[in-house]
């Protein structure tokens, strides 16, 4: 099951290497100019509008200026020159927020060879050609948080990014979110659940281990800090020929947390370690910014609410291992009703393409509002990434990312029929489905070009391997050469290969 | 309606008094002789819906439906008011009471070794004690299949070729022998699949090999299938001819018997369109009767799966496509794609903790084209139909067993409530692990 296989997808891979790659993201963290593509004034016409801040807005419109939401009314006069979206009889709300991602991803999302691989980026390796974008995009999801997988105690660095399908990875990263790092507690960081026959068993293997090699990091990370510190100090203090110390790309990300310029995202369940890391946060002086799959939130609400710390929790998974067997669908309401802001992830590409329709399952179990059970596919993941000023609900100023339903997003009926981002369509279902005669027709030419260039090698082949008597010989060297060639081993590309 | 409105209140009363007393003491009352579900509007799915209508349950069966149904003396009545009736959803794959945690391999007994296991029964391992059971009872479903060798999430590694005996089972009872609807209602294959590219969980890599290699192991395995089906013909010929007295009982080919004697289809787990041709060729070609399950590429032979009656177990509409380049809703959209070339489907979870998604999956079908009626039949009436229980379970008709949901509202839709439920006539609890949990941690005090 594919829902299956993603869950596990990051921790079975882990023996790959995340591969480091040499075109690296320029993470701008400037606004973004207007979308050449993006209309420049689009009018949302005659629908209910979500608008998650400030209630719903029947026969609504929505004004969107340069990529912004410019205006949003019962009623807008048609700008000159304006776009206009007639979604009568339609649902529009804020674009979806998936609190924890792991597409987009190009290869492994699993550094597992050591239980710190903090000086590892997923930024590094973003794949804008994952037609996963696109999938979720058709689900109405406009902004992710892609993490490594959960392997390690601390894992690697995680960026969030906006679904500009089409756009090359330079321009995914959403400009100016505070980069985060993936932090895994429980079974998946000790290793429970999966072992290599005939390799040793990787540290740490228990809780208690979790515990130490965060402690231990942190320790390591406070002791080089003081040391940059101090040569900061003494630099601009206008000492000379000072030696600064050694650069560590593993303790420079923990550096930035102990600094509040990178928030911690803790993959966790149980009870017990929920607490634990808070206790840790707590000695180094850092915050927890989200708990996330958090299944046994619910047992210390009143704990992480506190501590300030979010949540970003499944629907209604549970079961899979022991520490999920406590995991129950009420999770969401209880720790709502104590005071944690929630959101609901996917943690899966397939999850994600209907994380309206999980947000919804709150109110089946736990009894939240429908504006409750709204906000956490919304304006709660935004709070929690601190994106909330640009997105998470519609309001004046912010980023037109919406997406238009043709039911309630909350109801298993509801159909995404666009989905904006910046103000430009990104995902259309009318036009996805006009286009594809074209595109199975593409498809099939391409299918034909290869089947013949095929054919022609193969003739090719022929010709050259016919000898003029029937005794076999070693074949000349010119002969060899043509026939190299053919193979498209030769140092020119041979034919067959140069029609691709 | 015949009853008095006092009568009803009455009853109400009653029912309302009953419904406070503690569960240690109200198990120990005997249940009533009969229930009267009144006022509701009636979905039996064997006719136009009944508005205010009346159901009756006795002894475990559904005793009368309709508009105009007399309430009998003894029935305890449950004011159905506001609420609708609807027979329980049947799950057609899942791996209930055979696998309680995923991780856990103690707690699974879902999948034998070996390739060939015809002679292994789903209900043998099933445990009724099962925390998953109520978990998906209040879901609305009131009975599953249990199906070994089915997959499902956290399994990993090779199913097997024969997998077992599925067993159709209610969704409460004290025992096995409660729970047990058909001890075996179909034999399960998985269809070999040509793969070139696999995961070896021994070394935990990824393992690629040339297309021959896998062509050569796809027909391996297809031959020895072969050869288990011709053997169990020869074997069921020796049985009809009278066995002589030395004659050695194999029971692997025994319980092929009924399947060659085309007795008990063979659910054919394949989702390619080419292991789904190769499949219904085989099945041709031995005579057999064949249930489809996965079948992520039906739509491709949709003609040649109508014309020979072959239904179909779809897997869940929450699953992305087969490939890159198919249409991002492609699963989403073929429950309408086959129901308008009239191929049989039910929906299944091919699962055990998303069971309790099966109504959803049904609703994503019909939000992308399904007619709603024929997404609600693909949940009840057409899943016991296919496994030849439809005399028993699927709709609400005088005589059937009495699965009952009474609900809130469309049982299909997220946000529904089951308010009531009934398995084999038993107003049965909708209490579960979570509910407690819920409970419990609800009422922890502030630290």
């Amino acid at each position: 099951m594919k829902a299956a296989s993603a869950r596990y997808a990051g921790l079975i891979v882990f023996a790959a290497v995340v591969t480091l790659n040499i075109f690296v993201v320029s993470r701008a963290f400037a606004a973004d100019p207007p979308d050449a593509a993006a209309p420049p004034i689009l009018l949302i016409q005659n629908a209910t509008i979500l608008t998650v801040s400030h209630g719903t807005i029947e026969h609504g419109s929505v004004l969107i200026r340069d990529g912004r939401i410019a205006e949003v009314d019962q009623s807008i006069a048609k700008p000159q020159g304006a776009e206009v979206i007639d979604a009568n009889g339609q649902f529009v709300m804020p674009g979806i927020i998936d609190c924890h991602s792991h597409i987009a991803v190009d290869g492994s999302v699993n550094e597992g060879s050591v239980p710190v691989s903090s000086m590892v980026n997923i930024a590094d390796v973003l794949n804008p050609d994952d037609i996963d974008i696109y999938r979720d995009l058709a689900g109405g999801v406009t902004v992710a948080n892609v993490l490594h997988g959960s392997a390690n105690s601390i894992g690697g660095q995680t960026v969030v990014i906006k679904l500009r399908w089409g756009a090359p990875a330079s321009r995914l990263p959403f400009e100016g979110a505070v980069p985060g790092i993936k932090f895994a507690l429980g079974e998946n960081p000790k290793r429970s659940n999966f072992s290599i026959r005939g390799q040793e068993k990787r540290y740490p293997a228990t809780r208690m281990g979790v515990e130490e090699t965060i402690r231990s990091a942190f320790t390591e990370a406070r002791d080089y800090k003081i040391k940059w510190d101090d040569y900061n100090k003494r630099t601009s203090a206008g000492e000379k020929n000072l030696i600064p110390p050694r650069r560590d790309l593993r303790l420079d990300p923990l550096v930035e947390v102990l600094e509040g310029k990178r928030y911690v995202h803790s993959h966790c369940y149980r009870e017990d370690e929920i607490l634990m890391l808070l206790r840790v946060a707590k000695e180094f002086g850092f915050k927890v910014r989200t708990f996330q799959h958090v299944l046994e939130g619910y047992k210390v609400a009143d704990e992480i609410a506190a501590s300030g710390a979010g949540a970003s929790t499944f629907s209604d998974w549970w079961a899979y291992k022991v520490e999920a067997y406590d995991a129950i669908p009420y999770n969401a309401a209880i720790m709502t009703r104590r005071g944690v802001v929630v959101s609901i992830n996917s943690d899966d590409a397939e999850e994600a393409t209907h994380l309206n329709q999980e947000a919804a399952k709150s109110i089946r179990y736990g009894g939240l509002s429908h504006d409750e059970a709204l906000k956490m596919v919304t304006i709660n993941p935004a709070m929690q990434l601190g994106i909330d000023k640009r997105v998470g609900s519609i309001d004046v100023g912010k980023d037109a990312d919406l997406v238009i339903y043709n039911h309630d997003p909350l109801s298993a009926y509801a159909v995404v029929q666009k989905t904006l981002i910046d103000g430009r369509v990104y995902f259309d279902r009318a036009r996805d489905i006009a286009e594809r005669a074209d595109r199975e027709k593409e498809k099939k030419a391409l299918i034909e070009k290869e089947k013949k260039a095929a054919e022609k090698k193969a003739e090719e082949k022929k010709q050259n391997e016919k000898k003029p008597d029937d005794k076999p010989k070693p074949p000349q060297p010119e002969q060899r050469n043509a026939a190299d060639k053919a193979h498209g081993v030769g140092s020119a590309p041979a034919t067959a290969r140069g029609a691709l | 309606m015949n009853c008095s409105r006092a009568t009803t209140m009455f009853h109400s009363l009653i029912l309302a008094t009953s419904l406070i007393v503690p569960a240690s003491l109200a198990a120990q009352q005997p249940p009533p002789k009969a229930y009267a579900l009144v006022h509701a509007k009636i979905f039996t799915l064997a006719g136009a819906p009944i508005e205010n209508g009346t159901l009756i349950i006795r002894d475990g069966k559904i005793a009368a439906v309709g508009g105009q149904v007399e309430v009998p003396q003894d029935a305890q009545v449950i004011n159905g008011e506001g609420l609708q009736i609807y027979p329980g959803m049947f799950d057609p794959i899942t791996q209930m009471g055979l696998r309680e945690i995923g991780a856990v391999g103690s707690t699974v007994d879902s999948t034998e070794t070996g390739n060939y296991n015809p002679d292994v029964v789903a209900l043998t391992a099933i445990s009724p004690s099962s925390e998953h059971i109520p978990v998906t009872r209040v879901a609305g479903i009131t009975e599953v299949l249990a199906v070994p060798a089915s997959g499902g999430m956290d399994s990993f590694g090779p199913t097997g070729v024969i997998g077992g005996q599925a067993s159709a089972i209610y969704l409460a009872g004290w025992t096995v022998d409660d729970m047990q609807l058909k001890r075996s209602v179909a034999m399960v294959v998985n269809w070999p699949e040509i793969q070139t590219k696999t995961f070896d969980f021994t070394t935990f890599s990824r393992k690629e090999k040339p297309y021959t290699e896998a062509k050569q192991e796809y027909d391996k395995q297809v031959t020895e299938l072969t050869d288990w089906i011709v053997r169990a013909r020869h074997y069921a010929q020796a049985i009809g001819h009278g066995a002589p007295a030395d004659f050695a009982r194999d029971l692997k080919l025994e319980a092929l018997v009924p399947v060659v004697r085309g007795q008990l289809p063979l659910l054919v787990f394949a989702d390619r369109s080419r292991e789904i041709r190769n499949a219904i060729e085989f099945c041709d070609k031995q005579n057999l009767k064949m249930i489809l399950a996965g079948g992520s590429e039906a739509y491709k032979l949709k003609d040649l799966l109508r014309s020979r009656s072959i239904p179909v177990i779809l897997r869940p509409m929450l699953t992305l496509p087969l490939y890159e380049d198919d249409p991002y809703d492609r699963l989403l959209s073929q429950p309408t794609e086959l129901s308008a070339a009239g191929v049989k489907f039910a929906f299944g979870s091919f699962d055990n903790s998303f069971a309790r998604r099966l109504g959803q999956n049904a609703a994503n079908a019909a939000a992308y084209g399904l007619p709603y009626e024929e997404a609600l039949k693909a949940v009840t009436l057409y899943p016991a139909q296919i496994f030849g229980l439809a005399d028993q379970v699927g709709t609400l008709e005088t005589g059937k067993v009495a699965n009952v949901i009474v609900t809130n509202g469309d049982p299909l839709e997220i946000t529904s409530e089951v308010r009531y439920l009934f398995i084999r006539g038993q107003l049965t609890s909708l209490d579960n692990r979570h509910k407690r949990l819920f409970e419990k941690y609800s009422a922890r005090p502030k630290p």
